[in-house]
C-alpha cells in the first residue's frame, strides 16, 4: 500500500553548507552522478570566512521521494553541516546573474538597448557592432532575455547558475562575524 | 621537503620517548597505538616505507603482510566483523591504493569499519604523473565513506584521529588516508594530540538514539498487528553484541516470527523456532511468504537490498513498514516505509523492548497464533530439501554435514561469492553474531580467503572456515603464501563443482543453457597446491569420503585445503526469480518451467 506514491518530477532547490576543503564539490557532484540524480544549477562560494564554510545551492528535479534521498545522501557527507530544501520550507528567493554579449548592427542595436531597458539590464561594454548586458533575475527572466537578444544578433552568455535564500527573518544558515567565533 | 635534522630526531627517539616531536610516520605509529590497533595487514612500497621503517623500530603493531593489497582489505574486514575493531590496512602509492579498491568498495557496501592507510607521492611531485602516482582520494571519493590528502604535517594528527572516528562510528565504513612521502618525513608536534582527539569527534556527529515518540508508535504498531514479522539485517550486528541480544529478547518478549537477511545471520539463533531462515533471492520460502503476506513489518539495520525484496513494486503489499536504520539515507530509499527511525539498532532495539514490555497485553494473541499456523504450512513445503542419492556429493550435503560436525563449537566462517555462499547461508546455521563474513553488498569473489586471515588473526584458537567455489578462490589464491607464512589454521573448504556454478544457473535459467565461459577449466590439483605450500591437502570424490575429510579437517591444527568434488549442475534453490515478488518463488527444478523469467526481469542482475 505503501508503495502508491507521487512518482511526478518537481524541481527543488537546495542550500547546503560545507567546510570549504578541498574536493568537497566533488563529492557533491560526484554523489549526483553517481546516484543518477539530475542538477539544472549549482553555484559554490565561500560565506564564513572564520568557520571556513561555502554555501552551494542546487537545482535539482526529481520525484519527491528522489528529492528525499538526494537531501539524506548529501547529510551523509562529513563536510557537509547542513542541508536546507528552500522549495520544501515555503517562500524564497532565486536569483541569477548572466552576462550576455550580443553582436548586431543598425536598428537591431536600438532594439537590444530597449529590451535591456526593460529588464533594466546594466551595460558593462559596449563597441560599436556589440554589447554586454549585465543582468539578474530569476531564472525565467534571463531565459526570457537571452531568447530576446538571440532574435536581435549573435550572442554568447554566461549565467552564475541560482544562487537562492529564504524570506523572512528566519536566519537558516547563520555565518559568524570575527567577535562572536565560538561556536 | 625532507629536513636534514629528521634522521638524527628520529634515531634519537628511542631513548627519549617524551620528546613531543617526531616524524610523521612515527606519528601515524603513535596514534594507531592510541587507538588500540593491534595488527596492519598491508604490503610495503616505495611511498610507504617511511611508516614501515617506523613499524621496524617501533616494534609495537603486528604487521600481516599479504601478497596482493585487495587481500589486505578483505582481511581487515574480516578482522574488522570478527572482532568489531576497525581493521586497519597500510599500502603503497599508486598500484598498491588501485589494488585495494576493490576492497574498500566491499567494505563500503556492507558496512564494515577500515581504517587504509595509503601511500603518496611527495607533495611537491603530486599532479606530475609522478611514478607510482595515482590520485588516490579522486579514485576512492566514491568507494568510501569518507577519504582525506594530508598535504600539511599539522594535519597529520588530526586527521588520523577523525578518520577513525569516522570509520567508527555512525553507519560504520571505510576510510582512506592518503599521506605523501614527505609528510611520513616531516616533523610532527605530538602535543596537540589532545585537542585533535577532541576535535575528531566535533564534526561527525551521527545521530545515535532515536526519537522516543517513534519508537512508542512503532510499539503501538507492532503489538497491534494481526501478522508480524521482524525483519533484522546486518545493523544489529554493526552496532554490537548487546543490540542481538535486545532482538532476541524482543522475540522472545512478542514471539513474533523473525528473518534475517544473509548480513544479519548469527543475531538469531538459527535452532531458534521463531526464526524462519534468512529471507530474499535464495531465503526460505517461508521468510519469504511471510514478508509477502505480513501485515505489519519491523525493519531493523536492513536496507531493503534488490536481492531481499525482489520486484519492489510487489514487495509486501499488504504491510505497514517500519524501518530503523542508523542511516537515514537508507529509509525509503527502495521502499516507502510508514515509519522511519534513524538512530542505532542496539538502542533502538532496548527502547522499544521497555515500550513493548508497557503493551504486552496488547498482543493479539490468537491472531498470532493464526498466523503461526500459516507460516506453518508454509515450513511444510520443506523448502531446503535436497535428494543425497549415490556416490556424487550434492553442494547442499556438503555444508550440511560441515556444519553438523561443527555446531557444538564456535565457528567462525567466512564464503566466496556464488552458489556456495548461498547453500553456506542455508545450510550452515549460526548462533551467535561476528561468526558469519560473507561479501553481501558487493559480492566479491575472492573474499573469504584473505578474510578467513584476518577473522584468524583476530581470533586465535578459534576454528575458521572459509567455506569457497573453486573459481573465487583461484581470485585470491596467491594468500596461501600469507597463510603458510604466519601459519594460520584456517581451514579452507572448497565446494568444487568446476563450474563459475551461479552464472552457470542464470546461463540455465534465463539463457538457453549457452554455458558460455562459466567453465572453470585446468584447475588444478588442489592436493598439490596445498602440499607446496606445506599445508595438508584432503579430497572428498566420492559421498563415504566425506565425513572422514572433514573429521581430519577439522581436528588438524594447520591450514588444511579440501577439495570436494561435488554434483557439477546442482542448482540453487529455493529463488525468486529475477523481476518477481516473495510469492513467486521456485522451490526446484521442476518449477522453473512452470514460472519462465520475465522480459522485465532478464534485464535485472
Amino acid at each position: 500500500m505503501s508503495q502508491h506514491m507521487n512518482n511526478d518530477e518537481v524541481r527543488h532547490t537546495l542550500s547546503i553548507l560545507v567546510d570549504n576543503e578541498p574536493g568537497v564539490l566533488a563529492r557533491v557532484i560526484g554523489l549526483f552522478s553517481g546516484r543518477g540524480y539530475n542538477i539544472e544549477s549549482l553555484t559554490v562560494a565561500g560565506v564564513d570566512e572564520t568557520k571556513n564554510l561555502s554555501r552551494i545551492s542546487i537545482v535539482t528535479r526529481g520525484t519527491p521521494m528522489v528529492i528525499e534521498q538526494v537531501k539524506a545522501q548529501l547529510d551523509r557527507i562529513v563536510p557537509v553541516h547542513m542541508v536546507r530544501d528552500l522549495t520544501q520550507q515555503g517562500l524564497h528567493i532565486e536569483r541569477e546573474l548572466a552576462l550576455i554579449k550580443v553582436v548586431n548592427k543598425g536598428e537591431a542595436r536600438i532594439e537590444a538597448l530597449r529590451i535591456a531597458d526593460t529588464f533594466r539590464a546594466n551595460t558593462l561594454d559596449s563597441t560599436l557592432e556589440s554589447f554586454v548586458f549585465e543582468v539578474t533575475g530569476s531564472s525565467s527572466k534571463i531565459s526570457a532575455f537571452v531568447e530576446l537578444m538571440r532574435s536581435l544578433g549573435h550572442v554568447e552568455v554566461s549565467r552564475t547558475g541560482v544562487s537562492a535564500i529564504s524570506r523572512g527573518l528566519n536566519v537558516d544558515m547563520p555565518i559568524r562575524t570575527q567577535n562572536e567565533t565560538k561556536d | 621537503m625532507t629536513k636534514t635534522s629528521q634522521p638524527k630526531s628520529h634515531a634519537s627517539k628511542a631513548d627519549s620517548s617524551n620528546d613531543l616531536a617526531v616524524t610523521g610516520a612515527d606519528a601515524v605509529l603513535r596514534v594507531l597505538e592510541d587507538l588500540g590497533v593491534e595488527v596492519i595487514f598491508g604490503y610495503p612500497g616505495g611511498a610507504v616505507l617511511p611508516i614501515y621503517d617506523a613499524l621496524f623500530k617501533r616494534n609495537s603493531i603486528r604487521h600481516i603482510l599479504v601478497r596482493h593489497e585487495q587481500a589486505a582489505v578483505h582481511a581487515a574486514e574480516g578482522y574488522a566483523r570478527s572482532t568489531g575493531k576497525v581493521g586497519v590496512v597500510l599500502v603503497t602509492s599508486g598500484p598498491g591504493a588501485t589494488n585495494a579498491v576493490t576492497g574498500l568498495t566491499d567494505a563500503l557496501m556492507d558496512s564494515i569499519p577500515i581504517l587504509c592507510l595509503t601511500g603518496q607521492v611527495p607533495t611537491h611531485l603530486i599532479g606530475n604523473d609522478a611514478f607510482q602516482e595515482a590520485d588516490t582520494v579522486g579514485i576512492t571519493r566514491p568507494c568510501t565513506k569518507h577519504n582525506y590528502l594530508v598535504k600539511q604535517a599539522e594535519n597529520l594528527v588530526p586527521v588520523l584521529y577523525e578518520a577513525f572516528h569516522v570509520a567508527s562510528s555512525g553507519r560504520p565504513g571505510p576510510v582512506v588516508v592518503d599521506l605523501p612521502k614527505d609528510i611520513q618525513f616531516a616533523e610532527i608536534d605530538m602535543g596537540q594530540v589532545e585537542p585533535a582527539k577532541t576535535k575528531a569527534v566535533s564534526r561527525y556527529r551521527p545521530v545515535m538514539t532515536p526519537d522516543a515518540d517513534a519508537i512508542r508508535q512503532a510499539a503501538d504498531m507492532i503489538t497491534s498487528a494481526s501478522r508480524p514479522i521482524i525483519y533484522g539485517g546486518g545493523g544489529i550486528i554493526n552496532s554490537g553484541d548487546e543490540a542481538s541480544e535486545h532482538l532476541r529478547e524482543l522475540v522472545a518478549l512478542t514471539g513474533f516470527p523473525t528473518t534475517l537477511t544473509l548480513m544479519g545471520l548469527g543475531v538469531l539463533p538459527s535452532e531458534d523456532k521463531h526464526f524462519l531462515g534468512m529471507l530474499g533471492m535464495h531465503g526460505t520460502y517461508e521468510a519469504n511468504m511471510s514478508m509477502y503476506h505480513c501485515d505489519v513489518m519491523l525493519n531493523v539495520g536492513a536496507r531493503f537490498d534488490d536481492r531481499v525484496t525482489g520486484l519492489t513494486s510487489g514487495f509486501s503489499p499488504h504491510s505497514q513498514k517500519i524501518h530503523i536504520d542508523i542511516d537515514k539515507s537508507s529509509i525509503n530509499k527502495n521502499i516507502r516505509v510508514d515509519l522511519g527511525i534513524v538512530g542505532d539498532a542496539g538502542i533502538a532495539l532496548k527502547m522499544l523492548v521497555d515500550e513493548v514490555k508497557k503493551r504486552k497485553a496488547a498482543i493479539k494473541k490468537d491472531a498470532l497464533s493464526e498466523w503461526w499456523k500459516k507460516i506453518e504450512e508454509w515450513r511444510a513445503v520443506r523448502c531446503l530439501e535436497y535428494n543425497q542419492t549415490g556416490d556424487i556429493i550434492k553442494p547442499q550435503y556438503a555444508i550440511h554435514r560441515l556444519w553438523q560436525k561443527c555446531k557444538d563449537n564456535d565457528v567462525y566462517v567466512t564464503t566466496e561469492v556464488g552458489q556456495h555462499q548461498m547453500w553456506a547461508a542455508q545450510y550452515f546455521g549460526f548462533n551467535a553474531p561476528k561468526r558469519w563474513m560473507t561479501s553481501g553488498g558487493l559480492g566479491t569473489m575472492g573474499y573469504g580467503l584473505p578474510a578467513a586471515m584476518g577473522v584468524q588473526i583476530g581470533n586465535p584458537g578459534k576454528t575458521v572456515i572459509d567455506i569457497a567455489g573453486e573459481a573465487s578462490f583461484m581470485m585470491n589464491m596467491q594468500e596461501l603464501s600469507t597463510i603458510a607464512q604466519y601459519q594460520l589454521p584456517v581451514k579452507i573448504f572448497i565446494i568444487n563443482n568446476e563450474w563459475m556454478g551461479m552464472v552457470r544457473q542464470w546461463q540455465e535459467l534465463i539463457h538457453g543453457g549457452r554455458y558460455s565461459e562459466s567453465y572453470s577449466a585446468s584447475l588444478p590439483d588442489f592436493q598439490k597446491l596445498a602440499d607446496c605450500f606445506g599445508m595438508k591437502g584432503l579430497v572428498a570424490k566420492v559421498t563415504d569420503d566425506l565425513d572422514p575429510v572433514i573429521d581430519e579437517m577439522l581436528g588438524t591444527d594447520g591450514p588444511v585445503l579440501v577439495d570436494v568434488r561435488v554434483a557439477k549442475e546442482e542448482n540453487c534453490f529455493p529463488m525468486i526469480p529475477s523481476g518477481a515478488t516473495h510469492n513467486q518463488m521456485l522451490l526446484g527444478p521442476n518449477d522453473k518451467a512452470a514460472k519462465p523469467v520475465s522480459e522485465e526481469g532478464m534485464v535485472l542482475v
